[in-house]
This record gives structure tokens, C-alpha cells and sequence, in this order.
């Protein structure tokens, strides 16, 4: 069998043994003891030529409902946004998608750089000065903030609204049980943190308030009002999770005083791939910068007074400070970070709000048709561009039923909110057309009967 | 090349460019501000750039010249490898089936995703010889802080709460400590021997009733395989304690010997090193979890099970330690290093690592006569040496590195593993031809001769860089992270 990826020839292998001074390549693993050695072969599927691979993989592609394919309203974390063409160009570039992290800054210029510019892009957007190289996700990036509130403040109470995304707060959980922090949800009162609760529940020990905007019911969480209340304790941190396109028209967490402003950039220009790679960002103030988990990109000269980049602060890493770092994570999400550097160069400073418009007026639009349905709207107050609606059976009846007339339907909150039968969360992002709000409303008015 | 300053994405920008291509507004329009009170409508646009779609292929492949990947040359970064990436990969992750699919989809319109999934969990729990995988963790760092919160869920379920130490060798990655304490253990340090190996009477000394774990690279960071490794899990398992198996050498062994078979509980594999996931500049990797029958339930949950003819998410796991990751992992990595797995299957693996041993012991034996090599038995994938010698010649580890850029070469990992002084850590992986390596050992004995007869020229390297050395304390001093209008 002959494999393409390996160059090695029989009259290579015989000269590099002769050099070596072995007699066989099987020597070289002698020293692997007998009582481990894995005799036989692994079995694995045969291997497969790429002609007949590329038809098998195509065809369990074939096998799955796309996006492309069927008009989407599933959101609830992941959106199908418009990717612009010259996103998959640049990511393509090999420069890129083949390099290793920039240690050496000579021959990584171009990625150092580009990090740098996606730093710039998110401190713009959230309103913080510092922003890293990126993070796994969107719900890691918060778990980390998490960790780092509780460093910093030397407290061990965390207080998490339950409007934040379920899968972010199991990930919170998770990462919790380390340093032994003691979350405590917050209830959500018609789709908003209830903070006479929060304001219940902050005290001295609390280390920090979580609170997602837009929310995960797609509504805008007054930020303002639970800053206040954050205030009245000295040292809590207010960590804030947010979608970076609605920050094209909402005010930037930055400007109502968060410390951590986390998210995930998959809105720009990363597709949503069953929910990963996407790309986590974390942004925060000078304060903190120097216990940021991550890698950050720096400006400097070199010996000749030229302007470059490099990997800086690197006293806070693993591969420095070992079981002192600040994080042990080491690979981020630099490829995504650039795909989504495209996507916001491409969209531009103007394009970004004019997107972020186009989500709302839409979403508006299907409110209004659901309402003209006789649906039961549950979203009253200021949303983005999700939007909770009630039905009359199960979620999961209605979203077969939709998926045979070409439609992927909303989120089923019941999953995640035991309480919230029946509830649907409806995504509607730019590319959703007036015809396919107008026919996704009447396929779900006859399924409701 | 000519060394002349390429500007940022922002200093291109001009008032009333755009690049943007958006749909027009289809529907009748609703007023916003009727709806938001005005604290919550921003009122300046953050300063993305205005730039025409010319501009920013110009702008990024640009930026592409400035970096190099493996398709730009050799990469013989130890501990990292750099193998070739395959292109089939790149167009079966982009195949609309596979990329614009929602994890919130109902199971049974995305069974072929699973499929793969499912398939991918099978072939890894073959080549690693564990009872069970989960593909959530998002990378190796993850994967390691994932398997110590198994072990800590493990420990605590049998009512044992004194576990509070986790064992690394003096020549692990980084991440290893770094996890531990991330996972709410403390780190304690186990110290190699002369031969480059876990000393096993310091194994003994720190092994005690307080040990939760020992965590262990094999080949370990100085590419030599730990021949003792079953005394070392007797010696761990004895005191009641776990084996965590950090897969980034994996390369090595595939189908020689398999972490399973070795007496490990818990393994990590990065499918962005072994399994062609491309490294991306930094990421996105993937870091799949492999436990023995023991430690099954406590894998993160979702686990995704095979029922009867159907792939389904397994929530019912109670003792699961919960979530580490939204979702189910980072799908698109794990499915280049499934096409992967396709392609060379079980005989095609095994060649990757017959020639990435054979390929590190040709290099390791034509360099040992200019460069000191501290230990002298067969290495694995990968090889250390020591810059000692050129060191006493006032030439640094770092220089050699920076000289190597004139030639055109990504230098190896330096200064690691920490327990080599002046360490040069050399991976050229299987994908690699004899004349590459032969370019490269040449160019390395070129360097010693240079530091013998011209010091100068490697102690000033690079020379022909777009860039010269930077200037790193005065970025870390007074840190410049993002720009400034």
C-alpha cells in the first residue's frame, strides 16, 4: 500500500539505518518493553484512496439537514450569518492554517499582526483597552473570567443569571470545582435576571455577577441597574457575556462599567460546523491585564527601530509559570480569531451596525406575523434578534414537522428550562428573507391548527 | 527582503469605504429608538476599519508573506509535530453537510455527523487501548484538566478526599502543572534520572496516599521512551492513585505500544499534532479524552452512544463531571483527523511512526558529532540537544535558532524541557524527505562551523528577516496591545 503523505523510499530507510548503525527500524523500538508492545495491527478501517474517501465523507455530509439547504431559525448561541467570500480566501492562505503559534516573531509577522488587529477590533466593539488573543469559546472564555474574579478577589461566591446560555453555566460548574467556588443561580423573572434577587444575594463574599447581553432569551439586560447594585460591595467584578454583533447597535459593556466582557466572534465569519472550533474573545481593563489567560500580541521595535509584533506578558502562561499561571490554556483559536478579523474588515465600521439593524428589524418583523397569527409572544421589552413564542405541544413535534417543510425550527427552551413548555426561541439573522418569515409562520400556524 | 513597515488594517481605512455586501430591507421598517431606552443605543461606532474587498486581499496576503507554515518549509518544532496537513481534509471540512450544521438540530437530521463522531471515538479508543473517548475537549490543555477532574470525581466517589497531589516529571509540558492546579490539586515535582528517565526512587519518595495522580508523557519530552513504565504504574496504582497519559507524543507509538496496554486510566490525544488538525497559528486544536472501564462514568456528558441504528446524546450520566465544553467539541478538527484516520488506517499509522522514529534517530546521529546530545540510546519521534558546547563559544541556543531563519527554516523548540541546558528539541515528523532532513543537518554543522570561525554572524542572526530581533522587554514593560488612532 502505498501512502502519499510519506515520502520515506527503501533505499532512504536502508541508508538511514546504516547511518544510525541499527538493522531495522524495528531495533529502534526495542526499547519499549515486550509486556507492552502491541503486537498485530490495529484495527481500523482500510484505507481508504482519497477519490473513493471524498465520495464516502460527501455522502455522510449528504446524510445531514444543512443550513444552506433549509431556511434556519435555530439560534441559541450558534447564528448563520452571511459569511463573505474573502473569509475562506484569507483563512485558506497555508502561511496561515499550517503555522504554529508565533514564537519566533522574524517569520510571524503576519500572524502576530493580524492578532493584534483582532485585540484592536474586540477592545473596540466591548469598550475595554484589552482584549486577548482569544479563547476555545464563548462559554469556556466565561468560565475562565469566572476563575479569574475569584483569584483576584480572593472570594469565593459567584452569582450567574439564569438568562446566561445554559451550556455556559454547566461550563461554569465545571470549571467551579477546582478552586471550590460556590455559584448560585439567579432566576429569571419574563426573560430577565430578577434582581431583587441578585440584590438579595450580593454581599461581601461575592466575587463576582454574571449577566449575559443580549440575554439568552435575546433580550437586553439593563445593565446599568445591576452595576449599581454591584457597586454598593467594593471588589465584586461584573463579568458580562455578549453577542459582539449586537454591540453594532447596543452600548458596549465597557460604558456601563463591566471588569470582563467575554463572547464568541462565531457571528463573524465561522460557520456553525455542529457547534465548534468557533472563537472565544475576553476583553478587560488595564487593571487586569497582566492575569489575562491566554496569549496577547504586544507593539514593539526591532534592533533597527522597525515596528512589529510579538507575544508578550508571557509571565502569566503555562509554559513559563507552570502551576502559577494564570490559565493552563495553551492552543486558543487563532485560526477562527483571523476568519473573524476578516469578517469584521469586511463588514466594516459601518456595515457592522447597518448588520446589526437589519437582524433587529427582521426579528421585529417575525414578532409582528406571530402576533397577527395569534401566537403568543412572550418577548415584551427590548430584544435583539431572538424572540421567545409559545406553542401548543411540544417543541420537538413542531420542529419535525417544520424540518419536512424545509425549515429548522427554534430552540426547545423546555431543555433547559423545565418550566418553559412549549416555548420556542426564534432566531432570525439578515439572510432570513421576508418570504421566509411569511412562510415559516403559516407551516407553524398549521402545525398549531 | 526589503525591511519596510506593512501597516495595519486600520491605517488602510478611509472615510466612506466599504466592503460590506448586505441585503436590503425587505420588510417595512420599525422604529428601534422607539423601542430602546437611549442609555442602551451606542452612540460611537467602534473604529472597525473602511476598506474596499481589494484592499483586504491585499492587506492579508500580505500579512500571509510575513508568516511561515509547514507548506512554507521545515518545521522541526519539538514537541509540536509540524506534519504535513492534508488538503483533502481542508475540502471534507467545508462540505456544507459538514460546516453549516446547528448543534441544536434534531439528532436525527445530522445522523451522518455522528456517524463520523462516533466512528472517530472508535478509532481513537483502538489506537490508544481505552474503554472509552469523548471528543469534547477542545484542546490538549483541556483534555489534561479534563482527565484530572475524572480522577478527582473518581477519588471523591470512593469517599477519598485527601488526593491532593498530582505528580509531574521535571521535564513535563507545561500545561501538566498548570492543569493540576487548574483542576484544584497541588503540583509536585518528580525528578528524571541520568538517563533521561523518571527516576524511580524519587518516584517513591513523592508517591504517597496523597497522590491523586501521576501524569506522564511517553516518549516523554526528551523523546526517549520510559522503558519502566510498568514498575512506575504499579508504583502509582499501589498507593491508590491514577495514570494520566498526555498524548502529544503519540506520534511515536502508534501501533507499537498503546497507553491502554500500558497500565494508563486516562489519556488526551491532540488531533491537531498526531491526527493533521492544522495547527492555525495557534489553534483551533481538538483534545478527545480516553478512560479505562473504571473511570467511564465520569467522561463529560453529552457521551455520544450508538442505539440500535441511531446516534444519540447520552445525557443520563450521573456521575459525569459535567460539561467542559458548549456543544460537543470542536467537530471541524475532529473530523480532519477522522479523514485522516481513513486514509492511512491501522498499517498506514504504524509507517507514520516507524518513519518518524527512524527519521529523528537519522538526524539525532549525524548531529550528535558538532552538537552535545546529554542522552545517548535510541530516541523516539523526537531528540534533545544541548547548546553547550557553542554556548562556551559565546553562541547562545537562541542564536543557533535565529541563524536558522537565514536559511530559511523554522527553528526546533528551545530551552525545553527545562531539564536540558541550552535545549534544542528537534521533531522532523514522517512527512518529511531525507533530502529535507539532509538540507537541514547540513546547515546545522554550517552554524557550529560559524560559531567556531564567526561567531559574530550567528550571535547577530537573523540577517535577512523582514524584521530583526524584537525588542521584548519594553513590550512586556510597557505593553502596546491594540491600536491607537
Amino acid at each position: 500500500m502505498e501512502f502519499r503523505y510519506l515520502p520515506m523510499t527503501e533505499t532512504d530507510k536502508k541508508e538511514m539505518l546504516k547511518t544510525i548503525g541499527a538493522d531495522s527500524t524495528d531495533a529502534l523500538f526495542s526499547d519499549i518493553p515486550s509486556k507492552v508492545r502491541f503486537v498485530g495491527d490495529l484495527n481500523l478501517k482500510k484505507p481508504a484512496n482519497e477519490a473513493e474517501l471524498k465520495k464516502e465523507l460527501t455522502n455522510l455530509a449528504n446524510k445531514n439537514a444543512n443550513l444552506k439547504e433549509y431556511s434556519s431559525f435555530l439560534g441559541a448561541g450558534v447564528y448563520d450569518h452571511f459569511i463573505p467570500s474573502v473569509v475562506d480566501h484569507v483563512i485558506s492562505r497555508s502561511e496561515f492554517y499550517t503555522a504554529y503559534t508565533p514564537y519566533q516573531p522574524e517569520i510571524s509577522q503576519g500572524e502576530l499582526q493580524a492578532i493584534f488587529e483582532f485585540q484592536t477590533m474586540i477592545s473596540e466593539l466591548t469598550g475595554m483597552p484589552v482584549a486577548n488573543s482569544s479563547m476555545y469559546d464563548g462559554g469556556t472564555a466565561l468560565a475562565e473570567a469566572v476563575n479569574l474574579s475569584a483569584a483576584t478577589t480572593k472570594r469565593k461566591k459567584i452569582l450567574v443569571s439564569k438568562t446566561v446560555h445554559p451550556e455556559s453555566r454547566a461550563v461554569i460548574d465545571s470549571y467551579a470545582k477546582g478552586p471550590n467556588l460556590e455559584i448560585v443561580e439567579i432566576d429569571q423573572v419574563n426573560g430577565l435576571t430578577d434582581l431583587k434577587q441578585l440584590a438579595d444575594e450580593l454581599d461581601e463574599n461575592t466575587a463576582s455577577v454574571v449577566i449575559q447581553y443580549p440575554n439568552f432569551f435575546g433580550q437586553i439586560e439593563p445593565l446599568n441597574e445591576v452595576k449599581e447594585l454591584i457597586d454598593q460591595q467594593k471588589k465584586t467584578m461584573f463579568i458580562v457575556s455578549s453577542n459582539p454583533l449586537a454591540l453594532g447597535y447596543l452600548t458596549p459593556p465597557g460604558e456601563f462599567g463591566a471588569d470582563i466582557v467575554v463572547g464568541d466572534t462565531q457571528v463573524f465569519g465561522i460557520p456553525a460546523q455542529f457547534g465548534g472550533p468557533h472563537c472565544g474573545y475576553f476583553a478587560t481593563t488595564t487593571k487586569l491585564m497582566r492575569k489575562v489567560p491566554g496569549r496577547l500580541v504586544g507593539q514593539t521595535t526591532d534592533e533597527d527601530g522597525q515596528r512589529g509584533f510579538v507575544l508578550t506578558l508571557q509571565a502569566r502562561e503555562q509554559h513559563i509559570r507552570r502551576d502559577k499561571a494564570t490559565s493552563n490554556i495553551c492552543s486558543n483559536q487563532a485560526l477562527n480569531a483571523l476568519a473573524s478579523s476578516v469578517a469584521m474588515s469586511s463588514i466594516g465600521k459601518h456595515g457592522l451596525k447597518k448588520m446589526a439593524m437589519l437582524n433587529m428589524q427582521k426579528a421585529r418583523y417575525m414578532k409582528q406575523k406571530l402576533s397577527e397569527s395569534n401566537f403568543e409572544i412572550i418577548t415584551q421589552d427590548a430584544f435583539f434578534n431572538e424572540l421567545v413564542v409559545k406553542v401548543t405541544g411540544p417543541v420537538s413535534d413542531y420542529n419535525e414537522k417544520l424540518l419536512k417543510k424545509g425549515f429548522i425550527g427554534g430552540y426547545d427552551l423546555e431543555q433547559a428550562y423545565p418550566e418553559l413548555h412549549g416555548h420556542m426561541l426564534i432566531a432570525v439573522t439578515e439572510i432570513r428573507t421576508k418570504e421566509e418569515i411569511d412562510t415559516f409562520v403559516k407551516e407553524l400556524g398549521d402545525i398549531n391548527g | 527582503m526589503a525591511n519596510q513597515d506593512f501597516p495595519l488594517i486600520f491605517e488602510r481605512s478611509k472615510e466612506g469605504r466599504t466592503s460590506y455586501s448586505l441585503p436590503e430591507l425587505d420588510i417595512p421598517e420599525f422604529d428601534l429608538e422607539d423601542e430602546f431606552e437611549d442609555t442602551f443605543i451606542r452612540k460611537t461606532a467602534p473604529e472597525l476599519p473602511e476598506v474596499s474587498e481589494l484592499e483586504i486581499m491585499r492587506h492579508y496576503t500580505g500579512l500571509s508573506r510575513r508568516n511561515y507554515g509547514v507548506d512554507s518549509g521545515f518545521y522541526p518544532l519539538g514537541s509540536c509535530t509540524m506534519k504535513y496537513n492534508p488538503k483533502i481534509n481542508e475540502d471534507v471540512a467545508r462540505l456544507d453537510g459538514f460546516s453549516h450544521i446547528h448543534p441544536y438540530q434534531d439528532p436525527k437530521s445530522v445522523q451522518g455527523a455522528m456517524e463520523m463522531m462516533y466512528d472517530l471515538q472508535e478509532s481513537l479508543k483502538e489506537i490508544t487501548g481505552m474503554n472509552e473517548v469523548s471528543l469534547q475537549p477542545a484542546a490538549g490543555a483541556q483534555g489534561e484538566w479534563t482527565g484530572l477532574m475524572m480522577i478527582r470525581a473518581f477519588h471523591e466517589a470512593n469517599g477519598d478526599f485527601n488526593r491532593t497531589k498530582v505528580i509531574v516529571p521535571d521535564s513535563a509540558h507545561g500545561t501538566n502543572p498548570a492543569s493540576a492546579t487548574v483542576a484544584g490539586f497541588d503540583a509536585v515535582t518528580v525528578k528524571s534520572n541520568e538517563k533521561g528517565l523518571v527516576d524511580l526512587e524519587d518516584l517513591r519518595r513523592v508517591v504517597d496516599n496523597d497522590t491523586a495522580a501521576l501524569m506522564l508523557t511517553n516518549p516523554n519530552t526528551l523523546g526517549l521512551f520510559e522503558t519502566e513504565i510498568l514498575e512506575m504504574a504499579e508504583i502509582v496504582h499501589e498507593a491508590g492513585g491514577k495514570l494520566y497519559y498526555d498524548g502529544a507524543n503519540l506520534n511515536a507509538i502508534m501501533g507499537y505500544a498503546r497507553p491502554g496496554d500500558m497500565g494508563f486510566d486516562v489519556v488526551h490525544l491532540n488531533l491537531h499534532k498526531t491526527f493533521t488538525g492544522p495547527h492555525g497559528g495557534g489553534g483551533p486544536g481538538s483534545g478527545p479524552v480516553g478512560v479505562s472501564k473504571e473511570l467511564t462514568p465520569y467522561l463529560p456528558k453529552p457521551l455520544l452512544i450508538k442505539n440500535d441504528d441511531m446516534y444519540v446524546f447520552d445525557y443520563d450520566r450521573p456521575e459525569s463531571i459535567g460539561r467542559v465544553k458548549p456543544y460537543y467539541g470542536n467537530f471541524g478538527i475532529n473530523l480532519r483527523a477522522y479523514t485522516y484516520i481513513r486514509t492511512m488506517g491501522g498499517e498506514g499509522l504504524k509507517k507514520v511512526s516507524e518513519y518518524a522514529v527512524l527519521n529523528a534517530n537519522y538526524m539525532m546521529r549525524k548531529l550528535e558529532k558538532e552538537y552535545d546530545l546529554p542522552f545517548p540510546q535510541h530516541c523516539k519521534h523526537e531528540f534533545v540537544l544541548s547548546g553547550k558546547r557553542q554556548k562556551k563559544l559565546g553562541v547562545r541556543t537562541l542564536d543557533i535558532a535565529k541563524r536558522l531563519l537565514d536559511f530559511g527554516y523554522h527553528p526546533p523548540t528551545i530551552y525545553f524541557p527545562l531539564n536540558v541546558e541550552e535545549a534544542l528539541m528537534v521533531e522532523p515528523t514522517e512527512t518529511e524527505s531525507k533530502e529535507t532532513l539532509d538540507g537541514f543537518i547540513e546547515t546545522m554543522l554550517e552554524i557550529s562551523d560559524e560559531a567556531k570561525n564567526d561567531p559574530e554572524t550567528v550571535q547577530d542572526a537573523p540577517h535577512n528577516t523582514i524584521v530583526k530581533r524584537m525588542d521584548e522587554t519594553t513590550a512586556a514593560r510597557k505593553p502596546i496591545l491594540r491600536y491607537n488612532k
